[in-house]
């Protein structure tokens, strides 16, 4: 991890695309993400102390929340955001679970759920649960979201 | 084909699923300056000085405003809100200050170097505090201010903002025939709308007068009137875009950061401002739900039925009035809940307190106040030794009734409310209100709630329509209602594709709504986009047709009176073979000589609520809202008498929707409302420290639902009788399922507790508390 003072040029892998920014120290990839020069708003600011999850990303496949994670610190890691998903799974049962209505949260939810389909294989219901607790939804009962999550995580049961 | 029905996703559901979706703060305009307020810390206190000398030299500041640079006072109801407070603070957390700089790091930097010195006044911090004699008072001016809209009735030189009272019989009358009378008292704390996205507005005066406002707000229409009216501005000038917004249960159709964003940007010389809430900001300093206390006294004969209702409701609204007037008449008007009863005296209170002001929450009052009655009819049940569902079902209030405020009721006014309850019995098993043991010191009970609620909108509220054919024959839908989640704009689409017989896909919606371009609606609130937005798109529907008809009328050598249409055709009813496309009259006919007759086809329509009228002030009469829906919720709890600790098996909602227009957007509306309400009953509440601070301003503290803490299961069901003035009979069903979720808990729990739980959020700790006091 780089130690900056100032406003300094970062190499960062986002969506398998690397890209070149130029960071001030004490960024969060969250800012990093949503400013002008990459403009991946996606991710979103809910609470930008870690209580909420709207801002979930996964780094290199972990679901890490972006207003807790400096940019400095993920220079060669793989970032990947809502924004990379392309028509996967998860993506199509949050639409046929109607798993959101507002939509604010989706993004975080998406990412966690998709995490749990691609990395820990076979996760339990109860460790599915738990890890889905990292985000919150206002909108929804979380039955949806948990029916979604399940549909792909473990589509045996459903 | 119909469309009408059937579960269709929302038409944005792919942007939100791809990240695509931009809400109001992921749009962003380089060179965008930020403005950060400098909060009070302190809840009540004379404000001595604001030193603003040593912010200033913060590199990158542009401008910083305070209160005494101001002079406007604003208010729903009544103007005794300034933007920046002015002399006092009310407060913790309401903003003094406002610093304007080129960023946000660089704005909250300075903005903590502003010096502000604040006299300690007593601190009003509850309800009976602000009651009590020679109480300190939260406005000296009370009774003085601007009213902007009435009705409000505020009492000088007290802390009562506003009265509104409801009488109907005989109330002493009524309790004299009682056999049996239960006083209950209820205690609800403030709570938060915790919307995912945090509120935020930008603005902007251009060089030729317009003023550009982009809100996450449910109410783009009132921004508009207000910025005009509280800046002298002509409301023309004033062009407000409000796109999908995180979230809003009511705390976004209160105006507060539109204000602060279009001062900051006039004392930056026009340039492009944006003001965004940090999660704290926005439940400490952005408006709150309102608390209550309430004392509900009932009677009844000894064969159950209802005979008298004297409730007294009073509002901890907080240091500003905002809607209060308005929820506290919803309140009165509503206040038996769904029961019929003959002598009814209720008053409702709006009283100031130094906690963080108030405005609409999911329900609009009703959800406190269905806690309250609910709570009263459980015990009368229980003292009357009678099942709590059959007792509802003896006193539900029917069609050939009266309301407290003696409207009207008929069968398309008024909801189902007794074959609610019988869909209810059935649904959740009901087992007659028993507390059966299911182990050592384990008990399950089940409790239940009825609803009802309507629009208590002003009589005047207006909605519009705007159809525009594409080339294609395809059309555009232009309205005014915004999107928050429940699928306004889905719903207005289902309900315009079904008129003109075309499919779902053929109808095209914009997220954004732009006040200079779409039609009027009142605001996003009260449920009320369906049967508002819906009628105003029939009626631009009708106007499109008759076009369509006419210009195929003379392309075919016909009367209109022999066309009809389908499948994007219109035809001769008798010959549907000589027919012609929808697209070929779009833009007008071409003739195969090249002449061409017509021009866009383009509907326009509107609606206006109509029969509605304001509450006389002295007894309370008066038509609140086109119609009342009603339900029945009900939950099935598993109760440790040792540890107090509860889980919620089964929670269930049947709702009379009139007719269901998208069974899954339907279902899931009322699951995340029982969701919600589950959350406010077993969790929620803003708590203060005896110095009025606010404690409580994250989602660490301030505790909402989370994956795993809902019900085992959720069960929905709908009755289904038509309000025959709304498009396609379908009743309002946004807000409602957070109504009486919460109640239900309490009943069960109260059962399973043996103890009544009349205070919320009902947490093990609290069934300790209660139970001990008791003994």
């Amino acid at each position: 991890m780089k130690s900056l003072t100032k406003p300094e040029q970062v190499s960062l892998t986002i969506n398998q695309e690397p890209c070149d920014v130029v960071i001030y120290p004490g960024e969060t990839l969250l800012y990093t993400l949503r400013g002008d020069a990459l403009g991946l708003t996606g991710a979103k600011p809910g609470c930008e102390n870690g209580d909420c999850g709207a801002c979930t990303v996964l780094v290199d496949g972990v679901p890490m929340k972006s207003c807790m994670v400096l940019t400095a610190e993920v220079e060669d890691r793989d970032i990947l955001t809502v924004e990379g998903l392309k028509e996967t799974p998860i993506q199509r049962a949050f639409m046929d679970q109607q798993a959101f209505q507002c939509g604010y949260c989706t993004s975080g939810f998406l990412m966690v759920g998709h995490a749990l389909a691609q990395d820990v294989a076979n996760a339990s219901p109860e460790r599915t649960i738990e890890w889905l607790r990292s985000n919150i939804c206002r909108c929804t009962s979380y039955q949806e979201i948990y029916d979604a999550v399940s549909s792909v995580v473990h589509p045996e049961r459903s | 084909m119909s469309t009408i029905g059937t579960s269709v996703p929302r038409k944005e559901a792919p942007n939100k699923v791809t990240g695509r979706a931009r809400y109001t703060n992921d749009i962003n305009i380089p060179g965008t300056l930020s403005a950060v307020v400098v909060p009070a810390h302190r809840a009540h206190g004379k404000i001595l000085s604001i030193d603003t000398s040593e912010a200033k030299k913060v590199p990158g500041v542009k401008a910083i405003v305070i209160g005494d640079d101001l002079s406007v006072l604003t208010g729903d109801v009544t103007q005794d809100r300034p933007p920046l407070a002015k002399d006092k603070v009310r407060y913790w957390g309401e903003p003094v200050a406002l610093v304007i700089a080129r960023d946000e790091s660089i704005a909250r930097r300075a903005a903590a170097l502003v010096n502000v010195r604040i006299k300690p006044l007593p601190v009003v911090n509850s309800i009976p505090d602000s009651l009590a004699d020679n109480a300190p008072l939260v406005h000296e001016k009370n009774g003085d201010y601007t009213v902007a809209t009435p009705p409000v009735s505020p009492k000088k030189k007290s802390n009562l903002a506003d009265q509104a009272n409801v009488k109907k019989g005989d109330v002493e009358k009524g309790l004299k025939a009682s056999d049996v009378k239960v006083q209950v008292h209820v205690s609800l704390p403030q709570i938060d709308h915790a919307a995912m996205e945090p509120r935020v507005a930008k603005a902007e005066i251009l060089a030729d007068g317009r003023v550009l406002i982009h809100a996450s707000t449910q109410a783009p229409f009132e921004v508009q009137k207000l910025v005009a009216q509280y800046f002298n501005l002509k409301p023309g000038q004033v062009i407000v875009t409000a796109p999908l917004i995180g979230g809003a249960f009511g705390g976004k159709a209160a105006i507060q950061l539109e204000l602060l964003a279009y001062i900051a940007s006039k004392a930056v010389g026009g340039q492009m401002v944006k003001i965004a809430n940090t999660r704290e900001e926005d439940l400490t300093m952005s408006p709150l739900g309102l608390g209550l206390e309430a004392d509900i006294t009932l009677g009844a004969t000894k064969d159950g039925r209802i005979q008298a209702a004297n409730m007294k409701f009073y509002l901890d609204i907080g240091a500003y009035t905002d809607s209060a007037p308005r929820i506290a008449r919803a309140i009165a008007a509503q206040c038996t809940g769904p029961y019929h009863v003959a002598n009814v005296h209720t008053d409702v209170f709006c009283v100031y307190t130094n906690h963080t002001y108030t405005t609409a929450f999911r329900g609009f009052g009703h959800m406190p106040m269905t806690f309250a009655v609910e709570r009263a009819v459980d015990e009368l049940a229980q003292a009357l030794k009678m099942d709590p569902l059959e007792f509802r079902r003896k006193n539900a209030i029917d069609i050939d009734n009266m309301t407290p405020t003696k409207a009207r009721l008929t069968r398309s006014n008024l909801g189902d409310l007794p074959a609610c309850l019988n869909e209810m019995e059935r649904l959740i098993g009901w087992q007659g209100g028993e507390v059966q043991a299911v182990g050592p010191h384990r008990v399950r009970a089940q409790g239940v709630a009825a609803f009802w609620k309507t629009s208590s909108s002003p009589p005047n509220a207006v909605s519009g329509a705007i159809i525009t054919m594409n080339s294609d024959g395809s059309v555009n839908l232009s309205t005014g209602a915004v999107e928050f989640g429940p699928g306004t704009k889905t719903t207005a689409a289902m309900i315009l594709a079904e008129k003109l017989r075309i499919p779902l896909d053929r109808v095209y919606v914009h997220e954004d709504v732009n006040t200079s371009v779409n039609p009027e609606h009142w605001k996003t609130v009260a449920s009320l986009s369906t049967y508002m937005v819906g009628r105003a798109v029939l009626d631009a529907a009708n106007d499109l047709l008759q076009q369509l008809l006419n210009l195929a009328a003379i392309v075919l050598r016909c009367s209109p009176d022999d066309l009809d249409y389908g499948n994007e055709h219109v035809f001769v009813r008798d010959d549907p073979h000589i027919s012609i496309k929808f697209s070929d009259l779009a833009l007008g006919y071409k003739y195969q000589e090249g002449d061409s007759i017509g021009g866009q086809l383009m509907g326009r329509g509107r609606f206006m609520i109509r029969h509605l009228n304001l509450l006389d002030q002295e007894t309370g009469h008066g038509k609140p809202g086109p119609a009342w829906t009603v339900g029945v919720q009900a939950v099935e709890v598993e109760y440790d008498q040792e540890t107090h600790q509860y889980r919620v098996l089964k929670a269930a909602t049947v709702l009379d929707a009139g007719r269901v227009i998208n069974p899954q957007v339907a279902t899931g509306q009322v699951m995340g409302g029982m969701n919600m309400g589950i959350g406010v009953a077993s969790r929620e509440g803003v708590h203060y420290d005896p110095n009025g601070t606010f404690l409580n301003p994250q989602f660490r503290s301030y505790k909402v639902m989370r994956m795993g803490e809902q019900p085992q299961q959720y069960l929905v069901e709908f009755v289904q009788t038509p309000q025959m003035d709304s498009p396609y009979g379908a009743r309002p069903l946004g807000e409602h399922a957070v109504l009486a979720i919460g109640a239900a808990l309490a009943n069960a729990l109260s059962r399973a507790a043996n103890t009544p739980l009349n205070t919320l959020p009902i947490t093990p700790e609290m069934i300790w508390q209660q139970r001990r006091e008791r003994r």
